[in-house]
């Protein structure tokens, strides 16, 4: 089977799970012998002269196609496309980015780039017509709206069948504040598609509920985590962590979505209740400043860090470090983050508001706005070990039961609908 | 009598902290001092301003010996700076002191805030500071000037204690009332001190509004100060940053030639002199008591502690440094409670304020940080840095 694939980033640059996520699918559904040309929004660092390019009504795209390094080598097809367009852009951080990128670049972006975010989707959907008119591929997969009109052109062009692979919606980003003309698209890919696959029942809910979406029409294929050798990086670790003191983690974008303020909060409380733990928030985003703020208003300065963005062996450190992992998501519509945490071997603590809450059995759920609750489960995880070890014991259980293998198989299945 | 113009610059360079100092930093046990942009700092600065500023002064003392009378204040971490990267300037610095024209002042080692968080660490701060300069320059200071000479009542007091003779402070409108900045003052309760006023108009005309209003107006300055002579002034205090020559403004500006202009006139004026601060204590008398309750300082429009304490990050980062001062010296670890005292530097508060507008733009200015909460970040990094090595491995 071939599957022509608009997706996003892949490691080492990986800002987030939606990255992580399309990386998993992909290798996966590669060594399953399925063929991919895999399509992402890239900015090269050399000058735009690509190998073909694409002349549509007003847009040229340039595109780099290459043979992919080791680690993805089943996949066939390697195409970058020339975009500025990132997983979770909205209209203000757009014009940030293309102002950052305008500044900081040697050769010009001007004209070859949308004014905004949208002009910039529009442009990018070119591709898909181009590549669509080949027809070398029985079907097309494209993950998340900002590819979705790139996925109905190569639908529209070539006749094949279209997935749309919802990873998360502008009602999880914005908080139930959606920007209408990012809704509009996300229903339009959706509609247009012959099958939706979302990552939650509580995704397929929302988007039967929020866009109309018919529940026949929608696939729930829950994500899971890269199993990787872990052992080798632990030499290289000297962080001399004090005996007897604990680490909670927060791990991810912070941003509203996330919830880091509820985070902040019980944090605080556990402070005033145990001395011995230090508490750690990993990330960047746009509510970062507000948090810092927080947490010093708080007075937690002797005990809070905030790590800024970190790079893939230091998310390995820092799980390694962790006593415990919090994901207190607002809206989260899977969430690998605690996952991940399970690998290492820490106990978790997510909000019922995420997806990941469905699969994981053994692991302490609150909802996110309990701060409350949520202090006492994390009093309760660090204060006591024998149902700690038992926790992490039953979450490493149903982590077993999850994989990628598993996750590409199902995948299959619909493509084969 | 002619009246004095009392010249004072004021040197320092802290030791700036790795503005990336993270979390893993600390836990690693890793030094936050960013020696690489230290080193390369104090080596701009002594190029661009130390050097042909303190040549200048050397050529003017050498053509007017005995009438050029200019006052320093290094702290004791720009001499240590110096003796490690950029010699030649301390070098030059000891010539201007062989020469006697030149008082060196007293002030806090580490440029330090711990005139207003701790009593003990401000007396130790000022006896180490004392202790660098006699060595460094063969003097005793007398006159006192607390770091961006922030002052109170209670400061007074505190600077009495150390048996100092006078003390630099600002010559502040809502503290002066209808007072002239222009003759000497005394603390309400300790009227053997003497409090030496900056003109903060003319000083930051050169200060900051030098290319504006004086760059292409040469006389327009000394008229000012000619004019004040007339009107029977006594001291008149410029004083400013000493980066403010060839630094905060390039030498294409022509400033240091302005200054050596400057005091090539006053030198030759019939109304003006210069004057150093002890000869000034000893010309002329207290014209009256200040009670000034509420701290004061020259930094920022509002002249007050908000340029270092005040908001929630400076706040918690302050607080949490000198809750750790008793913990620390018990430890009678030499490296830990240098690092403590190197992050008293009031320059790591400075970074992380958020006033916005033209304040904003001065703090950015000297800031190694993106932002003040990045600064707030790195700072409180290297805090704990220390609070971590207190508690058993």
């Amino acid at each position: 089977m071939k599957v022509l694939m608009f997706g996003w980033e892949f490691p080492p640059h990986i800002s987030g799970g939606l990255g992580t996520a399309c990386f998993g699918i992909t290798t996966a559904l590669a060594t399953k012998n399925v063929n991919i040309t895999f399509v992402i929004p890239k900015l090269t660092s050399t000058p735009t002269n690509a190998s073909c390019h694409l002349i549509g009504a007003e847009n040229i795209i340039p595109m780099n196609e290459k043979v992919i390094k080791s680690q993805i080598k089943h996949i066939s097809k390697y195409i970058e496309v020339p975009s500025i367009l990132t997983p979770y852009l909205n209209d203000v951080t757009y014009k940030e980015r293309i102002e950052q990128e305008t500044k900081e670049s040697v050769f010009s972006f001007s004209g070859n780039y949308g004014g905004n975010l949208m002009e910039e989707v529009v442009r990018y959907s070119a591709v898909g017509k181009k590549l669509g008119a080949k027809k070398d591929f029985d079907i097309i997969h494209a993950h998340d709206w900002m590819t979705f009109l790139a996925g109905i052109e190569a639908k529209k062009a070539s006749g094949k069948k279209l997935i749309v692979h919802v990873h998360s919606t502008e009602y999880d980003r914005s908080g139930n504040n959606p920007q209408q003309d990012i809704f509009n698209i996300e229903q339009l890919g959706m509609e247009t598609a012959d099958t939706v696959i979302t990552v939650s029942e509580r995704m397929k809910n929302l988007l039967n509920t929020k866009y109309g979406i018919s529940n026949e029409k929608i696939h729930v294929v829950y994500n899971a985590v890269t199993k990787d050798d872990l052992s080798a990086i632990e030499p290289l670790w000297q962080f001399k962590k004090r005996p007897d003191e604990k680490f909670v983690t927060f791990l991810g974008r912070i941003t509203m979505q996330k919830g880091p303020e509820y985070f902040i909060d019980a944090c605080k409380i556990v402070a005033d209740k145990l001395p011995n733990v230090r508490f750690i928030m990993a990330g960047s985003g746009d509510m970062a400043k507000k948090m810092i703020l927080k947490m010093a208003s708080l007075d937690l300065t002797s005990r809070f860090h905030f790590t800024g963005f970190l790079k893939p062996l230091e998310r390995e450190h820092l799980f390694n470090l962790s006593d415990l992992y919090i994901m207190p998501s607002v809206s989260e519509p899977f969430g690998i983050t605690p996952l991940e945490a399970i690998k290492h071997n820490v106990p978790v603590i997510v909000s019922h508001q995420s997806g990941i809450a469905e699969i994981l059995e053994h692991a302490k759920k609150v909802d996110f706005w309990n701060v409350q609750e949520l202090s006492s489960a994390m009093i309760d995880i660090l204060t006591n070990d024998k149902v700690t070890r038992q926790m992490v014991e039953n979450n490493r259980k149903c982590l077993d039961q999850i994989d990628w293998k598993h996750v590409a198989d199902h995948i299959i299945s619909i493509y084969h609908m | 009598m002619k009246t004095s113009v009392c010249f004072y610059f004021q040197v320092h360079q802290p030791y700036r902290i790795k503005p990336d100092y993270s979390f893993f930093d600390m836990g690693m046990n890793r030094s936050f001092v960013d020696d690489k942009t230290n080193c390369e700092i104090i080596n701009k600065v002594a190029n661009q301003c130390y050097l042909p500023t303190n040549n200048i002064l050397l050529e003017l003392i050498k053509k007017y010996p005995s009438q050029i009378k200019i006052c320093f204040s290094l702290s004791g971490i720009v001499i240590e700076q110096m003796k490690t990267h950029a010699p030649e300037a301390l070098d030059s610095f000891q010539k201007l002191a062989h020469t006697g024209c030149v008082e060196f002042l007293a002030e806090t080692y580490y440029h330090s805030l711990s005139s207003i968080f701790s009593h003990e660490e401000f007396s130790n701060q000022v006896m180490e500071h004392k202790k660098i300069i006699q060595n460094t320059f063969g003097q005793i200071p007398t006159i006192f000037r607390n770091t961006e000479l922030i002052y109170s009542d209670l400061i007074a007091q505190h600077v009495h204690e150390l048996g100092l003779k006078g003390i630099m402070i600002d010559g502040i409108d809502r503290v002066l009332k209808w007072r002239s900045p222009n003759f000497l003052y005394s603390p309400a309760k300790y009227p053997e001190l003497f409090l030496i006023l900056k003109n903060y108009r003319l000083s930051d005309d050169l200060a900051f509004r030098y290319p504006v209003v004086l760059k292409n107006h040469n006389r327009l300055l000394l008229d000012k100060l000619k004019q004040l002579a007339l009107k029977g002034s006594e001291v008149i205090g410029l004083f400013m940053d000493y980066e403010t020559f060839g630094e905060h403004h390039w030498k294409e500006s022509g400033i240091i030639d302005y200054l050596k202009n400057l005091i090539e006139s006053i030198v030759q004026s019939s109304t003006l002199s210069l004057a150093s601060p002890s000869d000034v204590i000893n010309c002329y008398q207290s014209h009256g008591a200040l009670s000034i309750p509420d701290a004061i300082s020259w930094a920022d429009t509002e002249r007050d502690l908000s340029a270092w304490y005040g908001n929630p990050m400076q706040n918690s980062a302050t607080e949490l440094l000198y809750s750790l001062e008793k913990a620390v010296k018990a430890t009678h670890n030499f490296d830990l409670i240098r690092s403590w005292k190197l992050l008293t530097s009031s320059d790591h508060s400075y970074y992380t304020c958020l006033k916005n507008y033209s304040d904003g733009a001065v703090h950015n200015y000297f800031s190694p940080f993106n932002s003040p909460h990045e600064a707030f970040v790195a700072y409180s990094n290297a805090i704990n840095f220390i609070k971590y090595n207190l508690s058993p491995n």
